[in-house]
């Protein structure tokens, strides 16, 4: 049976390890292949690394440490931040990383979606959504880390991406991101259900109940977090023996 | 030994070299027909598009190349999809090594699937030496939208709204759908048993 995926998130800049918390007050946590290979060895399905260097040798920089992870890391693992090319895409695919993930660029640019998909297949084009609930009661999509508010829905954007062919979802929802009171349950399952490609949670986890939750409630595919394993609040196995005696189909 | 893998315009290539690697082996990524054929062992890895792969590997004669190795060959993913008969992706006529042949996942009324497969699913009924040391309901990392129907090649099962073939075998031929490169422990004893084989 296909499991549920627990996937620890490391963001990355200048090549170390950080973590936002509501994507400000970065806090160095660690060298992120000593940090992922870890996290592999503990039983991690994925790993997710977002790189945020913003300089002009980010592409470079980044290029080398996808090499260096995909050499120790003997599980799947994601590449996204800044990512806005066909070649740019290529260039991490060739040194190692399983899949990528796209966000800013492919909002203003959605034939991007479509030509990644035909060059490299479906299955390696994540969309990443940073997504806030509005007074209004929506859903709507943020842009550069969540800094640029745009009037799309979510669920509307992240259909067309489906349709053009992204292959997954990563959904981060800003008002739950760095509150640890649990993801955001509504959105999760609006997509998951609606959607024919798998769903991943990110933003909320505190608590190893909130992971049964968006997978007993909102049929999420795999849940994503990042300090709560970085700071040791939450270790990876005991995580995953809670859910699988919740009766969540789960990789021991 | 001399292990090859066969360079092709499909993805993750680089992978197997490096999961290889992590193992303690050397394998050379090449698509040169008189290194393939010298070989001792040889891979066939692939993430991509079923009918493009077939025409790249046409173009160079290497179709021919991989069908006639008398060596222990290993496809994955893409790779055994293509040495299968024929896949329902863009309608390809594929090597012909194993007579099953490869069909899209659909969902169903009774089982409502994502697709592609992405994930951790368990392998079982699992034959040959290909999985010495491997026990039953392990878990492998699958990528995958197409999957090889049940034959008489089938020497792994795995479930997704059908079960299907999760790994195939036939003379010197094996081929799995997961990645071993790509599944923790138990991937790499798999390399280790083909390298051994």
């Amino acid at each position: 049976m296909l499991t549920k995926r627990i996937i620890p998130c490391l963001d990355i800049k200048d090549g170390r390890t950080v973590k936002g918390v509501n994507f400000e007050n970065i806090r160095d946590a660690g060298d992120p292949v000593e940090l992922g290979a870890l996290y592999a060895a503990q039983g991690a399905d994925e790993l997710v690394f977002l790189d945020i260097t913003a300089t002009n040798e980010r592409r470079k920089t980044l290029s080398e440490l996808v090499n260096k992870i995909a050499h120790h890391i003997n599980i799947p693992f994601t590449v996204g931040g800044g990512i806005a090319s066909v070649e740019d895409v290529q260039v991490l695919l060739q040194n190692g990383a399983d899949k990528i993930s796209v966000n800013t660029s492919a909002f203003k640019n959605p034939a991007l979606i479509k030509e990644l998909a035909r060059e490299f297949g479906s299955q390696c084009v994540v969309l990443a959504i940073d997504t806030k609930k509005e007074i209004d009661g929506n859903w709507y999509v943020y842009l550069n880390g969540g800094r640029v508010k745009t009037d799309r829905l979510c669920f509307d954007w992240a259909k067309e991406a489906v349709e053009l062919g992204a292959g997954e979802i990563l959904l981060t929802s800003m008002n739950n991101d760095g509150t640890k009171q649990g993801f955001a349950l509504d959105i999760t399952q609006q997509l998951s259900m609606n959607l024919p490609v798998p769903v991943i949670a990110s933003g909320g986890a505190g608590t190893m109940a909130h992971f049964a939750d968006v997978f007993e409630q909102s049929g999420a595919d795999a849940a994503l977090a990042a300090s709560i394993f970085h700071f040791k609040e939450i270790g990876i196995p005991e995580l995953k023996t809670f859910l699988a005696q919740k009766g969540i189909p789960m990789r021991l | 030994m001399k292990l090859v893998i066969i360079k092709y315009n499909a993805g993750n290539i680089q992978s197997v070299l490096y999961a290889l690697e992590r193992i303690g082996a050397t394998a050379v990524v090449t698509d040169d027909i008189s290194e393939i054929t010298a070989a001792d062992k040889v891979i066939f890895p692939g993430v991509g598009e079923a009918s493009t792969a077939m025409a790249y590997l046409k173009e160079r004669k290497l179709d021919r190349v991989i069908a006639g190795l008398q060596q222990p060959v290993l496809g994955i993913c893409l790779g055994m999809q293509l040495m299968c008969r024929y896949s329902e992706e863009n309608h390809t006529n594929c090597l012909g090594i194993f007579d099953e042949d490869v069909k899209a996942f659909t969902a169903s009324a009774a089982a409502t699937i994502k697709i592609p497969q992405i994930g951790w699913n368990n392998i079982h009924d699992l034959k040959t030496p290909l999985f010495k040391g491997v026990k039953e309901n392990s878990y492998c990392y699958f990528v995958h939208g197409y999957y090889a129907a049940l034959g008489e090649h089938t020497i792994a099962a795995t479930e997704y709204g059908i079960r299907y073939s999760s790994a195939l075998h036939r003379d010197n031929f094996y081929g799995t759908q997961f990645h071993p490169e790509k599944s923790a422990g138990v991937g790499e004893q798999i390399l280790k048993n083909f390298i051994e084989l």
